[in-house]
């Protein structure tokens, strides 16, 4: 267990306080405050060790360099990739899919394939194959998951029938929290020969991911949601698939050889890492990894096991709350509905409370249909949340009460 | 229908954000709804976190609008809106300080570009409609 006031001294962010008010961040599944040691590395590296990598032959390249791939091995360690070079960098989770779609969908989908999705799906694990699919003539079919956001065995099986080529599914939904069985899910696709995409944005936050346990064959994460900077993200993928994969985007750093007219492509990674990479990003996702392996997985999830049942406590309590997506297995996200105020006129009560939650469709417009609502509200929880935090927010909802 | 003058006079009196707030709701419970009818896609402003539609009409070259949310406190908002743009000429409606006005009210924070709540995107739908109404006159 660790102490969450502890952690909290980590993010700078929560010293700041809004008209006297200490900052309720409970939007964590959209971006995740940053903490104190991964703010240091970027300025460290900026201040002392900057140079373009894999360009130079000086001192400050060779650091930099040295660095950039030091964060792409912690990056395989951290999922227990086999090598390091099946780590791409990209610039988030929406760039990874986008790169498996345009490079591996477009090069082996064609018509009578199908690509399965979950109802589940963020925008960046939908539309990638909405694209690929008109471009192939491949089809693209959704998997119906439960009422109440979990995902069912009986459905999924159906559904996976022997013209599915490739499974991409998310691990935990960004909107309901629902984890999905991603290794089950693996094991039936890899069955009848199909290849599997993990969309593990939120889940990686939440829990260890083994890519070598799981057996998936792509699996993207975004770095901001998991404590690092903005701009970063990454794409695992088997080295045997990855390196027979074409470019997706074509410029410096990631050829042979070059002639006027023709050119030879350099090997995975840096064949997907045309142009200058965000080199910094990248150490600096390397340092939040270093920091939440320093913190331990299993405290992470225990912490986020208490808030959630506390949340639940304080849920029942609560008139009029019905909180969307109640999976038995599920991770610190709550999408609800209070009394059938609207979201935005929630989030503006919210937030002159300086609590911070979401409200819309979450990038998942097909997903908050499906659950019978135009818009939801969010509250989502990080390894600095803590009961008084979830207080606040129901103590926030008390006082929207009286206004609508 | 209350006055910009007797608006700005009443949001004068509010102290707390939670009087500017319950008045806003008031103002809003008392908007005139729009007929289902009106509520269409051609009709709604893309970009609000709400579904708001707003409907133009034009007569002797003088504006005026309605408009309508699922959300009650847009609604404040829009009535507002209604108020600023009612019975104004295309160049009244490219001229109007809007967020100059809301300041005046207290509620910049609606109509700050940074907040991607769309009641920014209204006012540009309401100059959009005053210029597309003005080239096909």
């Amino acid at each position: 267990m660790f102490l969450v006031d502890d952690i909290r001294k980590d993010f700078p962010v929560f010293s700041d306080l809004k008209d006297g008010k200490e900052l309720v961040y409970l939007d964590t599944a959209a971006s995740a405050q940053k903490p104190k040691c991964v703010i240091d590395k970027i300025c460290e590296v900026y201040t002392h060790s900057y140079a373009n990598v894999h360009r130079g032959t000086y001192a400050l390249a060779d650091e930099i360099t040295k660095a950039y791939e030091d964060a792409r091995q912690i990056i395989a360690d951290f999922i227990n990739a086999k090598t390091s070079s099946e780590i791409v960098f990209t610039r988030n989770a929406t760039e990874s899919i986008n790169l498996v779609a345009a490079s591996w969908g477009v090069e082996n989908l064609k018509k009578g394939d199908t690509v399965l999705v979950s109802e589940a799906e963020h925008h960046a694990n939908l539309v990638p194959w909405q694209i690929v699919a008109q471009k192939t003539g491949a089809e693209l079919k959704i998997f119906k998951i439960d009422d109440n956001g979990a995902f069912n065995e009986e459905k999924f099986d159906q559904a996976l029938t022997p013209d599915v080529k490739l499974v991409a599914v998310t691990a935990m939904s960004n909107v309901l929290g629902s984890v999905f069985p991603i290794k089950k899910i693996t094991t039936r696709a890899h069955q009848i020969g199909a290849k599997v995409l993990i969309d593990a944005c939120q889940a990686v936050v939440h829990q260890k991911m083994d890519v070598s346990d799981i057996d998936c064959d792509f699996l993207a994460f975004s770095g901001h949601k998991l404590y690092g900077p903005t701009g970063i993200g990454v794409l695992y993928a088997k080295s045997d698939i990855l390196q027979t994969m074409p470019p997706y985007q074509t410029g410096g750093d990631m050829v042979d050889t070059v002639t006027y007219l023709k050119t030879t492509y350099a090997p995975a990674p840096a064949r997907f890492e045309a142009g200058t990479p965000a080199a910094v990003q990248a150490i600096g996702l390397g340092e939040a990894v270093k920091y939440l392996l320093q913190i331990g997985f299993e405290n992470i999830k225990s912490h986020e096991d208490n808030l959630i049942s506390y949340f639940y406590q304080k849920a029942q309590k609560t008139q009029g709350l019905k909180i969307i997506g109640t999976a038995q297995d599920k991770g610190g996200v709550f999408a609800f509905d209070f009394n059938g105020i609207h979201p935005q006129d929630l989030a503006f009560v919210l937030a002159h409370e300086n609590i911070a939650i979401r409200i819309g469709h979450h990038c998942a417009e097909p997903l908050v249909k499906r659950m019978g609502y135009n818009s939801l509200a969010r509250a989502s929880f990080g390894l600095y949340t803590s009961k008084n935090d979830i207080d606040a927010f129901f103590k926030a909802l008390d006082k929207a009460k009286r206004f609508f | 229908m209350e006055t910009l003058e007797s608006l700005i006079e009443n949001f004068s009196f509010l102290e707390s954000w939670e009087d500017k707030y319950q008045y806003l709701i008031d103002l809003g419970e008392h908007l005139e709804p729009l007929p289902d009818n009106l509520k269409t896609d051609a009709f709604k402003v893309a970009g609000c976190q709400s579904e708001v539609w707003l409907v133009p009409s034009c007569e002797n070259k003088k504006f005026s609008f309605k408009a309508d949310s699922d959300a009650i406190m847009v609604k404040g908002i829009i009535s507002i809106l209604l108020i600023i743009y009612d019975q104004k000429d295309l160049f009244e409606i490219k001229n109007i300080e809007v967020q100059k006005i809301f300041a005046k009210l207290g509620l910049e924070e609606h109509l700050s570009p940074s907040r991607r709540n769309g009641m920014l995107s209204m006012v540009e739908k309401i100059r959009f409609y005053a210029a597309q109404f003005e080239k096909n006159v």
